[in-house]
């Protein structure tokens, strides 16, 4: 799936996408190619969940589905050390572009390549459970994320230090508040640089001075200029503050691609 | 995702494949499932070796007072005859059943990283076979009990282990797949491990099977769980190789349970977080 295939198309379409003059190796250069991807869902005119219901419409045939493109012919490439927001209005498909990347989703044309690990703030936690503690929680997470246990045995501490949670390290997480386990989860998420750092809303947990931290750190992986980021959302101002290239994708649409300013604005525009 | 090699700092902080990396996933999905099963019990493990017994204590009772009749004739040392067979039978219906709940169950998680999802599944097989070895010191006590010694026979087993994992995994790979598109397939399947329970030879004799109808003989004899049954009475009970038929149905049912699982799963996963 996410096999890295370099040709002489990739080369020029990376060339024109991004005006940068020194490309040794262009092709390893680009984090992310998205090549005209497109996401169809099959949205059957009802939820079919038992045998039963699909035998009877199936021999009756009334299996209909009625297609829905989430995505539609959607093509562009995100350079390593890039900070991209990715913007447009609810189900506009955003998400399912994130899921895509990620590669927990599989476009149904096109081809999405990722080259790196990638720490995704999805959803902060989605590994948890919550019925082990925050330390067992710790090393399945990092499990997940794909770390060996000596790393995660040598960032033990600076994880903990960084979620400031210290004395809950052995208390189940049923038992922390939801700002408690973000904290963890981004922690664990955060504490190696990673490749590519995917963000969908996640700044928006914990209180202010943590959400400050985790800014900071993002900030840091950004300023590093090895972290590609990926960012979306709803926040127009966080999005210019923090990004420098922004995507704008409306109904499956691609609708605009540029230097982050020229989008937000556009973005704006329609509103007015 | 995947080739982190080239790009990876000097720590290593990235497992060096993923083969690596789903192991360590495998090892930690064991080691919680593990510790929620006996979190908060008193005995904690123990309970995996007094479980056993006390169901072999439960159905020695049973089966030799008011249903004694059912055991279709008589079997010597009737107790490790029963806890071989449950062992071995719920080692089976224990798997798949977790196994096939094991997706729908990761379904968060399979919506937000990018995990393989066979890791699930698959641990629960895994997860069930620590159970057993726990279950293992319940039949050395049982042998114990009875001065039975064991002979070199039992060398057997890991090759009947690698087989019923195989068996094992196969269908819980396969329920699993199948769960996510119809739920019904789980109320179906306690239904069937049920009925499966009662034509398998747990508690009756294997002599009864001679006095059904020819065709249904057949049937007794193909089905798997009579196979390894058979197998661990053989290694353990009986103190024989067993027999080149048993040995080549329970390989047959390992290799196409896991070739149909493997199948079916590998063809549908992709699909699946459409679904879960």
């Amino acid at each position: 799936m996410t096999a890295v295939a370099s040709s002489a198309a990739d080369m020029t379409s990376a060339a024109s996408t991004m005006a940068d003059s020194l490309s040794e190796d262009t092709t390893n250069d680009l984090a992310i190619e998205v090549k005209d991807v497109t996401m169809i869902f099959n949205m059957a005119s009802e939820q079919l969940n038992s045998l039963k219901e699909y035998f009877i419409k199936l021999v009756r045939h009334e299996l209909f589905f009625t297609e829905f493109r989430a995505l539609k012919h959607i093509s562009f490439n995100v350079r390593r050390g890039e900070v991209v927001g990715l913007v447009g209005t609810n189900g506009s498909g955003k998400s399912t572009m994130l899921k895509i990347i990620a590669g927990v989703l599989e476009a149904s044309e096109g081809e999405c390549i990722v080259r790196g690990n990638i720490a995704p703030l999805i959803e902060l936690g989605a590994g948890f459970d919550l019925e082990l503690t925050a330390r067992e929680n710790i090393y399945l997470n990092g499990a997940l994320l794909g770390y060996t246990k000596a790393f995660i045995d040598e960032h033990f501490q600076e994880i903990i230090d960084f979620a400031e949670l210290p004395d809950f390290v052995d208390m189940p997480m049923k038992n922390f508040s939801s700002g408690m386990v973000a904290r963890i989860a981004f922690a664990i998420a955060t504490i190696t640089e990673p490749d590519i750092l995917i963000v969908d809303e996640t700044l928006s947990v914990g209180d202010v001075f943590f959400q400050e931290k985790c800014e900071k750190r993002i900030q840091h992986f950004i300023q590093s200029g090895n972290v590609t980021v990926l960012f979306v959302s709803h926040s127009i101002e966080q999005v210019e503050r923090i990004c420098q290239r922004a995507i704008w994708i409306e109904k499956g649409d691609l609708r605009m691609d540029g230097p982050v300013k020229e989008v937000c604005e556009a973005y704006r525009a329609q509103f007015a | 995702m995947a080739d982190t090699a080239t790009t990876s700092p000097v720590v290593q902080s990235h497992a060096k494949n993923e083969t690596e990396k789903d192991l360590f996933i495998l090892h930690q999905l064991v080691t919680k499932d593990f510790k929620l099963k006996y979190r908060r019990s008193v005995l904690g493990v123990a309970w995996s070796v007094l479980n056993p017994l006390l169901m072999m204590i439960v159905m020695a009772v049973v089966f030799s007072t008011m249903f004694a009749a059912a055991r279709g004739g008589d079997i010597p040392n009737y107790p490790l005859y029963l806890i071989l067979g449950n062992i071995t039978f719920s080692f089976m219906s224990e798997s798949t059943t977790a196994a096939m709940h094991s997706i729908i169950d990761a379904a968060p998680l399979l919506k937000k990283v990018k995990v393989h999802r066979f890791v699930f599944p698959v641990q629960k097989a895994l997860f069930a076979l620590v159970n057993f070895a726990f279950s293992l010191v319940a039949v050395a006590l049982v042998m114990l009990w009875f001065r039975i010694v064991p002979t070199w026979h039992i060398i057997w087993l890991p090759v009947c282990l690698v087989l019923l994992v195989m068996f094992c995994m196969g269908l819980g790979l396969l329920l699993s797949a199948l769960s996510v598109f119809f739920r019904d397939v789980m109320h179906l399947w306690s239904v069937v491990i049920t009925a499966w329970t009662y034509f398998t030879p747990i508690f009756w004799s294997i002599n009864f099977i001679d006095q059904m109808h020819p065709a249904l003989q057949v049937l007794m004899r193909a089905n798997p769980m009579y196979n390894y049954l058979a197998f661990m009475r053989d290694i353990f009970l009986y103190q024989t190789s067993p027999s080149l038929q048993t040995l080549l149905a329970c390989a047959v049912w390992a290799v196409i349970a896991l070739a149909l699982g493997y199948a079916v799963f590998h063809k549908n996963e992709h699909k699946f977080i459409l679904f879960i």
